[in-house]
């Protein structure tokens, strides 16, 4: 028999007000199997746990039901008080008697019988608890960090510097991200490359990180604590080992009209090419699309067409046979720091819902350009050394407009959300403009300012007290060439007239995006992304860097549209969860996880199949000689969440969630 | 092939040209067309701007109409017109309520299967058929492409061609060997239907889309709509008045042009009919019989 | 409410349960008309920006939606803007928030014939009724017919006389209307949808 005790919280008045605890407590006293049943203020409170853990050794309870709050407030505290006391903690639950009822009713007949009620059902559910000890999980304490942007940098640094291994992978050849794009960074106007490039550096030299560029994820299995990652190392054509990073080999390479990914194609560079001198590695790669050694290769034709990078090459490092390669990592946590890019106004899109701007030209108007590339003009080692000069005709252009929202907050063109840092870059190019074109007129045309961040605000006031922008609130309708301008039919809202600009060059603030490519990338971690293909964290407010997967981490621009300040919290934020993740050698878990019978398992592999978290396994059972017997499921305990899908999916009855067995939640509902 | 017609009002009188250059070149391209028979007006302008109900029933009879003579679709060669059209089956599709409410109007039940086409998306499916049978060549016509506001726009109603960055009239004019122009106001507004009760604003945008299809350097205007041409052409004399424009240049009805190509005889194709005189450009493609004088009004 | 905007009217308080007939919302009428909601438009402008018309319009279009926002029902049905609109797209075509100020305009109009015809301009209101009046009529538009009542009725008697001789010439102006079979049909389309009373 059952020796149950049942403890009734008033909590001060939340519940008390509405619920006639005394009463709860005595009827639930009155139910076979309840040896004490007390009613008390505060059960959360010291005195109020001592009472639970008194009784627990005074009349060898078996079984705690305490009636509180939502167990999402204090089942820990209660588990851990009946520990203290020498109980299992699993045998202990509490029925939710404020949440559940005296929150949400006014009558106090009703929501006693409710009390009741629920008390009962409790009380049937324990009998049927079985006791169950916490999981534990190995670790394996080195992390991945995917994308070598601003964020992907700091978490990577934060987490050598906390005394963990790092493997750092980035796509392209050059760590750095768009931030090693940027002119200067508001609202400092640091110049970006300045600021980043010891980041850079640090990351190139730390022991613990091990850098893997030009190189992408191709298949994570495993769980937290457990991942398999298997990472594809891309043929740069040179050999590592061997490169200086001298540059002969660029000096020397005869295609040099290839538009520069880096420069936004407002610039050229070779095939065989380093995207910057300030990159990190500094050595080449051969564009294997653009070279002609390759495209002769891939017209089948026999001889070598070009070779002269090897033939200057002093270390003979080219290697024109290199393949793919594939490393395998062990690591315990990943994090996710793919960045963004920009929105195109151009007529093909990489989705169905997009839209481009046919009324901006459709990106075929040489002198209409986006933010990324007008960072390029400006930065000193950009394709016209610093100077803003017209693509078209390398004149410098006298009137600039700048168009805000351009793609953002635009449901018609398949983007609703705001970019958030348009406003603040807007405002930057504008004073920009205005120190380097002596003379030079800045426009620009905005339906709102967003300037929510630390000396934001202060940062566009100058851009029009200082900088003498001229802010006119409107969206423009058309821009169209004509002759040597591009005409700008905009309107000033706030003046009620339309605003209709000559303008030399047009610069617009497209949206930001989640990377090409996010969508399998997150496939591959089992992370879940929203329509736009930015990543979904696992609660908006309280849990920001984490995703619904366990050991899956995410910072930056790839959650949603973010500044470098953000992205960089954001990146020590994830570190932070991560240090914690390492600061034990093994995983708890609770134990309140699905448990397959193997005896009665069929090896239908139902659960297998409805699992959303992937963790059935397959397990083969031999016998003595090692002849297969079956094939049963196996359920991985560090992967399990409990969601109890498979119990209910499975048509032998042989997977339980322990804790919710069928036996416990028929036992209670039936006392209903 | 063979389509329904539905001329319009305008084609019957302002616009008669039309109308005759448009059956012209049909019978030569092998399309037949069969007017929808008993039709009445769109409604135009004045009904829409004064009576929702009316701007949408009005065309629905037309298509009712359609639907009995078997026509899978009509062809509108009015833009005004065709987006009419289009506009009231975008209504019956999408507004329960108004399309209950048309049918009882009507006391007909509708099932909204007839499509409408515009002369742009009609002769979109024979240009392989144009450059074929091309007789009379363009080459160096250079022709500014005007579709006016209501061809291509709203996308959600036409739901044909580009509606910012269109391309049909251009592939058109393109098959028959004439040369179309890059400009920048081949979608704005002609002033529509303010010809006659607000004729300064006619005047006013007509005059920036001539000024443009000049500094393209066009010598021809390509039109779709006999509002359009009665603004441009009808009108031209006081634009030219305002200033800026040096020579007149001839407007011509898209099937105008397509007829000059295929060789057809200019004044059966109704150029005598303008008034700002093509002869020009007559001369310039030595058409095939020299056209009738008319007192020239520019 | 006063804003700056409304009128002095007591126009947007709700319907009192009283015995005097309260002014119906303006914004509800164009709503349950066009199925548009005007909230959906964050006056970015850009409808006014491309509005050929603009130069001329007292109130921009984004302004007109505004003014219905805060249901301003005197100042929309007696502006002269709201019939300088020349349904030309461009505003529906570029909308952000795909709304369509187009067809908002010409819910306005609809209600401002009814209720304001005194403040319509009147060669546009001339034009329109001399049009419709065609079709009514013969079924289809005769133009000389049309500019004949046209002229009449908005005592523009001389605008474009010396035109008529060339239009005669050239056959673009059909002298004998002719009306078509199915009139009957046409003259019961509108009589249905001729403005009804409106029910209180």
């Amino acid at each position: 028999m059952s020796r149950i005790g049942v403890f009734i919280c008033h909590c001060g008045e939340n519940i008390d007000r509405t619920v006639d605890c005394a009463r709860v407590a005595q009827t639930s006293g009155e139910l076979p199997g309840v040896v004490h049943s007390v009613d008390y203020k505060y059960m959360c409170s010291d005195p109020g746990q001592a009472l639970i853990k008194q009784a627990i050794q005074e009349k060898r309870l078996d079984g705690v039901v305490v009636g509180a709050c939502s167990p999402h407030m204090h089942e820990k505290t209660f588990r851990k008080a009946a520990a203290a006391a020498g109980l299992n903690p699993f045998l202990c639950e509490m029925a939710n008697l404020r949440e559940h009822c005296s929150w949400v009713h006014e009558d106090r007949e009703q929501a006693t019988r409710k009390a009741i009620d629920l008390a009962r059902f409790m009380v049937e559910k324990i009998k049927f608890n079985r006791p169950l000890s916490t999981i534990f999980i190995p670790v394996e304490r080195r992390a991945l960090v995917i994308g070598a942007g601003i964020a992907g940098i700091q978490a990577a640094l934060d987490i050598a510097d906390g005394g963990r291994e790092v493997v750092l992978v980035e796509k392209e050849p050059s760590i750095g991200g768009h931030m090693s794009q940027l002119s200067e960074t508001f609202p400092t106007l640091d110049c970006s490359q300045c600021i980043l490039t010891p980041r850079m550096v640090e990351v190139a030299q730390h022991p613990r990180i091990k850098l893997l560029t030009y190189s992408e994820v191709e298949s994570v299995d495993g769980y937290i604590g457990n991942f398999q990652v298997k990472i594809r190392k891309k043929a740069r054509s040179i050999d590592e080992t061997k490169c200086n990073g001298c540059g002969e080999c660029q000096k020397n390479c005869p295609n040099k009209k290839i538009p520069s990914e880096f420069d936004q194609g407002l610039g050229m560079r070779t095939a065989i090419y380093v995207p910057f001198p300030q990159a990190v590695p500094n050595i080449p790669v051969i564009d294997r699309t653009n070279c002609a050694l390759f495209r002769g290769r891939a017209k089948g034709v026999k001889k070598v067409v070009c070779s002269k990078c090897a033939e200057v090459c002093g270390r003979k490092a080219i290697d024109f046979d290199q393949q793919d390669s594939f490393v395998t990592e062990n690591v315990g946590a990943i994090i996710v720091a793919t960045g963004y890019q920009l929105y195109s106004i151009g007529k093909e899109q990489d989705s169905e819902t997009l839209r481009g701007y046919g009324e901006y030209g459709y990106g075929t108007i040489p002198d209409v350009i986006d933010g990324l590339q007008f960072e390029r003009l400006a930065s000193a080692s950009g394709p016209t050394g610093g100077k803003i000069l017209r693509p078209s005709d390398h004149k410098e252009p006298k009137t600039v407009v700048f168009l805000q929202c351009i793609g953002s907050r635009d449901p018609a063109k398949g983007i609703e959300y705001c970019s958030k840092i348009c406003c603040m870059y807007v405002a930057k190019h504008t004073m920009l403009f205005h120190h380097k074109v002596h003379g030079g007129k800045a426009v620009v045309f905005y339906m709102d300012i967003r300037a929510g961040g630390k000396g934001y605000d202060e940062f566009v006031r100058r851009a029009i007290e200082e900088s003498h922008a001229l802010y006119l609130r409107g969206r423009v309708s058309r821009i169209y060439r004509n002759g040597d301008t591009i005409r700008v039919h905009g309107f000033d809202t706030l003046a009620g007239e339309p605003a209709v600009i000559d303008a030399d060059m047009v610069v617009l603030a497209t949206a930001m995006r989640a990377q090409p490519g996010i969508a399998s990338l997150a496939q591959k971690l089992s992370v879940s992304y929203d329509q736009h293909g930015f990543l979904n964290e696992a609660h908006p407010k309280l849990r920001p860097v984490e995703t619904n997967t366990a050991g899956v981490f995410v910072a930056g621009a790839c959650q949603a549209p973010r500044d470098i300040p953000d992205s960089v919290a954001m990146a020590s934020a994830t570190a932070s969860k991560v240090l914690g993740l390492f600061s034990k050698e093994l995983l708890e878990r609770e134990p309140l996880i699905a448990r397959v019978d193997r005896v009665t398992c069929t090896g239908c592999f139902h659960c297998e199949r409805v699992c959303p978290y992937g963790a059935i396994e397959r397990k083969p059972l031999k016998d003595a000689k090692g002849r297969l017997i079956k094939i049963v499921a196996e359920v991985n305990q560090g992967v399990c969440q409990g969601c109890g899908t498979c119990q209910a999916t499975c048509p032998s009855k042989s997977v339980e969630l322990d804790g919710f067995t069928d036996e416990q939640i028929y036992a209670a509902v039936n006392a209903l | 092939m063979k389509v329904g017609y539905f001329p319009g009002c305008s084609l019957h009188a302002t616009a008669r040209e039309f109308d005759e250059s448009l059956r012209l070149v049909a019978a030569d391209l092998d399309i037949e067309l069969e007017e929808v028979r008993d039709w009445a007006c769109c409604g135009a302008t004045s009904a829409h701007a004064t009576n929702r109900a009316l701007s949408v029933a009005l065309p629905t009879r037309t298509l009712v109409l359609a639907e009995k003579q078997k026509l899978g679709r009509v062809l509108c060669p009015c833009a005004a017109c065709y987006n009419r059209l289009a506009t009231a089956r975008h209504i019956l599709a999408h507004d329960k309520r108004m399309a209950a409410r048309v049918q009882s109007i009507l006391g007909h039940s509708f099932d909204n299967s007839v499509g409408v086409v515009s002369i742009a998306e009609m002769l979109s499916e024979v240009t392989a058929e144009i450059r074929m049978k091309a007789k009379v060549p363009l080459t160096n016509v250079k022709v500014a492409c005007y579709y006016g506001c209501l061809l291509v726009r709203p996308p959600a109603v036409c739901g044909f061609d580009d509606a910012e960055a269109p391309s049909s009239l251009e592939s058109i004019v393109s098959a028959t060997g004439a040369t179309p122009v890059k400009w920048n106001m081949a979608l704005e507004c002609c002033g529509g239907g303010f010809s006659l009760s607000r004729t300064a604003s006619v005047v006013r945008l007509g005059r920036l889309i001539l000024q443009a299809a000049r500094d393209a350097g066009a010598q021809v205007m390509v039109v779709a709509c006999p509002m359009c041409h009665s603004n441009l052409d009808f009108r031209q004399r006081a634009m030219k008045e305002r200033g800026g424009l040096s020579e007149s240049m001839p407007i011509l009805f898209l099937s105008e042009l397509v007829g000059l190509s295929l060789g057809l005889d200019p004044s059966r194709l109704g150029l005598s009919r303008h008034f700002v005189s093509p002869q020009p450009l007559l001369d310039r493609i030595g058409a095939p019989k020299p056209m009738p004088e008319h007192r020239e009004q520019a | 409410m006063s804003t700056p905007h409304s009128s002095p009217s007591p126009a947007t308080e709700p319907a009192a349960a009283s015995a005097a007939p309260a002014v119906r919302s303006l914004l509800s009428e164009v709503q349950d008309v066009t199925g548009l909601d005007p909230a959906r438009c964050y006056q970015c402008g850009k409808c006014s920006a491309g509005c050929p018309m603009a130069a001329e319009m007292e109130l921009k279009t984004h302004e007109i939606i505004r003014l219905l926002q805060l249901d301003c029902r005197e100042r929309l049905l007696t502006t002269e803007s709201i019939w300088l609109c020349l349904t030309c797209e461009t505003c529906t075509t570029r909308c952000p928030n795909e709304f369509d100020p187009a067809i908002v305009i010409d819910a306005l109009r609809e209600i401002a014939l009814k209720e304001r015809r005194d403040c319509v301009p009147r060669r546009i209101a001339a034009f329109h009724s001399a049009f419709l009046d065609q079709i009514r009529a013969h079924g289809r538009v005769f133009e000389f017919g049309l500019v004949a009542s046209y002229k009449l009725r908005s005592g523009a008697l001389f605008a474009d006389v010396a035109a008529v001789p060339g239009m005669l010439a050239r056959g673009k102006l059909a002298l004998t209307p002719k009306r078509i079979e199915g009139i009957k049909e046409v003259r019961r389309i509108f009589r249905k949808c001729a403005p009804r009373e409106e029910p209180r």
